[in-house]
């Protein structure tokens, strides 16, 4: 019997994932309703609940995809994988204003400059702080801040060794992880309540998996105008990152 | 019919990240480039061009309804599979440039927000929002 139901679950995989994510779901808004009063997002809180799940799959199984690498759940990957997630928050798009758009579009592009600037720096003071001095390397990190695609894309192109290869990235995962965390705690704070300030965020932060989690834990109505301008984010950090920005700091160490 | 805004949805998605994909290409950029945007610009401008000619009707909006609806559950299968024991055992460094990073963007947002709308104030073309008070603790 156990062998049958193993082979169910894992042969219909995506079908599996839809009913352990719609359990999720279901428990994450009773917990948010039973302990926070509905303060704290019922998605916020299921989004808790997948990443702490992901971390318990990483330690059970020591690979890459969290919850995914236990064969069981499986099917969550094709559930969360690249082709469901760009395929549903293109749909989201289909509530936009246009009117709202046009207002933050020079801004948005704004922030997209400044944001990859501002997380390339960010990172680059830590790396030094940590003792890095060579332009390869604080170059790497700081750029693995920008997103965890830029850090080694760069990295690989600058030449950078493949400890601090595995820093950047590091540093990537934990920007896109502690911006779904943070975000709805963050939002009341930044006056992120409305398109325009959506816009400007996913403009700064940019790393498109946290974008995509941290807005729809806040306010799912500002996902498309976030992930809009995300999406332009990663392809600026790896067109500046081994060009202007590694110069720049080749510049400034001689 | 359903499937009809299910593909209108698909042949957008589909357009925008192959133009994303030529564009990588041709500024040399072994990433996307903006594919996912420029497909929610697709959607958004035909769509409303298809809506007001009346050749979309609410049953084919269904089928773009229902993808925009499981976003969340989507998003959530999407956060159980990041790798979050790698992002840990990089080490306090990774976790601290990480953090700094976000907390740098986290920021500037309402200074970035500030920018743009005293331009927007200043223009009398475009009605000036009931403007909302920044918050003094985003700046800390």
């Amino acid at each position: 019997m156990y062998e049958s139901l193993m082979k169910v679950i894992s042969g219909y995989g995506l079908i599996s994932g839809f009913a352990i994510i719609g359990a999720t779901m279901w428990l994450s808004y009773w917990l948010s309703d039973k302990l926070t009063k509905g303060r704290l997002h019922g998605s916020a809180v299921a989004i808790l609940i997948g990443l702490l799940l992901s971390y318990i799959g990483g330690v059970v199984t020591g690979g890459q995809k969290g919850l995914v690498d236990i064969a069981l759940f499986s099917g969550i990957g094709l559930l969360g994988g690249a082709m469901l997630r760009d395929f549903a928050i293109v749909a989201t798009g289909f509530g936009v204003s246009v009117d709202e758009l046009k207002r933050a579009g020079m801004v948005g592009v704004l922030a997209l400059f400044i944001g990859v600037l501002a997380s390339f720096v960010a990172g680059v003071a830590v790396a030094f702080a940590f003792g890095y001095t060579d332009a390869v390397s604080l170059t790497t990190i700081g750029t693995g801040a920008v997103t965890y695609i830029v850090g080694p894309v760069t990295g690989a192109a600058i030449g950078a060794s493949s400890e601090v290869m595995a820093l950047s990235i590091a540093a990537g995962l934990v920007k896109a992880i502690v911006v779904m965390v943070a975000t709805p705690f963050v939002a009341p704070y930044i006056g992120l309540n409305n398109p325009r300030s959506a816009v400007i965020f996913g403009g700064l932060i940019g790393t498109s998996s946290g974008v995509a989690g941290g807005l729809a834990a806040t306010d799912p109505k500002l996902v498309p105008y976030g992930c809009l301008t995300a999406a332009f984010y990663t392809a600026l950090g790896c067109l500046l990152g081994p060009s202007l920005l590694f110069f720049v700091m080749r510049g400034l160490l001689g | 019919m359903i499937i009809f805004g299910v593909a209108f949805l698909a042949l957008c998605t589909l357009t925008g990240i192959f133009v994303g994909e030529l564009l990588g290409k041709a500024i040399g950029v072994p990433a996307n480039v903006g594919g996912v945007g420029i497909a929610m610009v697709l959607l958004i401008l035909i769509g409303s061009y298809l809506k007001k000619r009346g050749l979309f009707n609410p049953e084919s909006e269904q089928g773009i309804k229902f993808w925009s609806a499981v976003y969340i559950p989507i998003v959530v299968a999407m956060a159980a599979q990041q790798n979050v024991y790698g992002a840990l055992s990089g080490g306090p460094m990774a976790i601290l440039a990480g953090v700094a990073a976000v907390a740098l963007a986290f920021m500037l947002v309402p200074v970035l927000d500030r920018i743009g709308r005293k331009k927007l104030e200043a223009d009398p073309t475009l009605p000036a929002d009931p403007a909302k008070p920044l918050t003094s603790s985003a700046r800390g």
